[in-house]
């Protein structure tokens, strides 16, 4: 990871982050670049401080202690494990919350991901790929300049999850957004991402630029080498 | 073979496969009108009582007795303008009290200097009962309307503060997340998340708030009052008119199921998002 010095030709940019709950250094001097358009998958195992990063770039741990730089986009979007919809409003309320006269735009998002017709019904009427659907609709109708995911596919079903997939891809494609994806599924890391880094103990200690071509299958040899890699540097010797 | 197996019967099936049916541990189908037996019962007993002498009529009018005191009552006109001034009565203090318990359960609920200030008084309030406080409220503000208005404001305040601050400070913390996330003023917060998210425990604590109304108003019409239901039963106390009694209890009753049962269906509609165990 080149340090990028100008800050146009990078959407992300995170020097000596350093994150401590109770003393514990949860991020312990991360250092991080991610272009725009990139599209970045985070592994780690559980406990790593994935999470952590993830919650450090979306503002969301003001009452964390901690040090570092942090350049993000003025436009983020988070998408959160559970689709944390409004129970309360409809689908299309839910997708433009917070924005004002948007309701055609959210109209066509909810499209984009294969949910037109929809926009009344309640969150509790759709299943759990649909309402993650929703999540991501929510996310794009604002057209981020970084989307952060956090296990954004973990509570899904694994034929649901294949689906979202193919279908994540296609709106990054069409909206370009950086992207940050925290996952524990090193599968889903290839299948996805531009790059994959590897934390552990509050360190980025891996990096690998997949540049097999798209799309991608593990029936691959290609894949299983990257794959390979990254689980010797999860720490899981196969 | 037949259609018909009794409860635990082994019985062969037409696919000549031996199944065994079970017998069943819960309760049943339920009985058509079963909610209607009851107090049917209980109307049949009366009548046998009434009609063989076995209850004195100085105790418990008989049922036709009472119907015959209620269309009495109802054709000189006392029925109608004691029950609209007691709706009446409910109806205010139920309606200020709401509005009040809702400003102060925002004021306590969304700022920590608002909790401070007001959550420990209403508590303190809470463990007073409303009508404890009647004889201060004499005092204070006579024997007139807003004596008993404020009685029952007391009596519905009080749930519709405890619940509707506890819908607000229940309301999950991953939503407050996700309004910061899409960055909602905080105004857009209030209307979007706080209020909707507020709404069942609000509901709920009206119900609480719609019996305590009518609870109060019993008691503030039965002292020191001159018209409403309480008061006719009161003068029909003096007079020995049992019928009269009943008819006033059975209005109570009414009128309580009623607006329990508007609430209910205010509920519903209010609440179409959720899929409970009920629905």
């Amino acid at each position: 990871m080149a340090p990028n010095t100008s800050l146009l030709t990078v959407a992300v940019q995170v020097r000596d982050l350093v994150r401590r709950y109770d003393d514990r250094a949860v991020l312990d001097g991360v250092e991080l670049d991610i272009a725009p358009g990139e599209f970045v998958a985070l592994l780690g195992k559980s406990g790593s401080g994935k999470s952590t990063l993830l919650r450090a770039l979306a503002g969301l741990d003001s009452d964390v202690a901690g040090s570092g730089e942090l350049v993000v986009p003025a436009n983020v979007s988070v998408v959160f494990q559970d689709s944390r919809l409004l129970p309360w409003a409809r689908v299309l309320d839910n997708v433009v919350l917070g924005l004002r006269g948007a309701d055609d735009r959210g109209r066509q998002s909810l499209a984009e991901v294969g949910l037109a017709g929809r926009e009344q019904a309640w969150p509790n009427e759709l299943s759990g790929g649909e309402q993650q659907r929703v999540a991501l609709a929510r996310s794009l109708v604002r057209e981020p300049e970084l989307l952060l995911a956090d296990e954004p596919f973990g509570a899904l079903d694994a034929l649901t999850r294949l689906k979202m997939h193919v279908l994540l891809r296609k709106l990054c494609t069409a909206h370009q957004p950086a992207v940050l994806l925290v996952t524990h599924d090193v599968d889903e890391a290839i299948v996805l991402a531009d790059r994959v880094i590897v934390l552990d103990e509050g360190k980025l200690v891996a990096e690998e630029l997949i540049s097999l071509s798209t799309p991608r299958s593990p029936a691959d040899p290609g894949f299983a080498a990257v794959r390979s890699r990254l689980l010797d540097a999860l720490g899981v010797s196969l | 073979m037949s259609a018909t197996t009794l409860p635990g019967l082994r019985t062969r099936e037409a696919g000549g496969t031996t199944v065994v049916r079970r017998r069943r541990l819960g309760l049943g189908k339920p009985i058509r009108f079963g909610s209607a037996i009851g107090p049917v019962l209980l109307l049949v007993v009366w009548s046998i009582g009434s009609a063989t002498g076995w209850i004195d009529q100085r105790v418990l009018s008989a049922p036709w007795t009472v119907v015959t005191t209620a269309g009495d009552l109802i054709a000189d006109g006392r029925l109608q303008s004691n029950l609209w001034t007691s709706a009446q009565r409910a109806l205010i203090g139920l309606a200020l009290g709401i509005v009040l318990g809702v400003v102060l359960a925002l004021l306590s609920g969304l700022s920590r200097i608002g909790e401070a200030v007001l959550d420990a008084p209403i508590q303190i309030k809470r463990a007073i009962p409303s009508l404890a406080l009647l004889p201060l409220l004499i005092l204070w503000l006579g024997i007139g309307e807003s004596m008993k208005i404020v009685t029952i404001l007391l009596g519905v305040l009080v749930p519709i503060y405890i619940h509707t601050h506890n819908g607000l400070r229940t309301i999950d913390s991953r939503y407050v997340e996700l309004a910061q996330t899409v960055g909602l003023s905080r105004w857009d917060f209030i209307r979007r998340v706080v209020l909707p998210g507020a709404l069942p425990g609000f509901l709920l604590g009206l119900r609480f708030a719609v019996t305590g109304a009518w609870l109060s108003l019993v008691v503030v019409e039965q002292i020191n009052s001159t018209s409403g239901i309480g008061n006719m039963m009161e003068l029909a106390r003096t007079y020995g008119q049992t019928g009269i009694i009943i008819v006033g209890l059975v209005l109570y009753g009414a009128l309580g199921l009623l607006s329990d049962a508007v609430v209910r269906l205010i509920q519903r509609r209010a609440l179409t998002w959720r899929r409970t165990l009920a629905s």
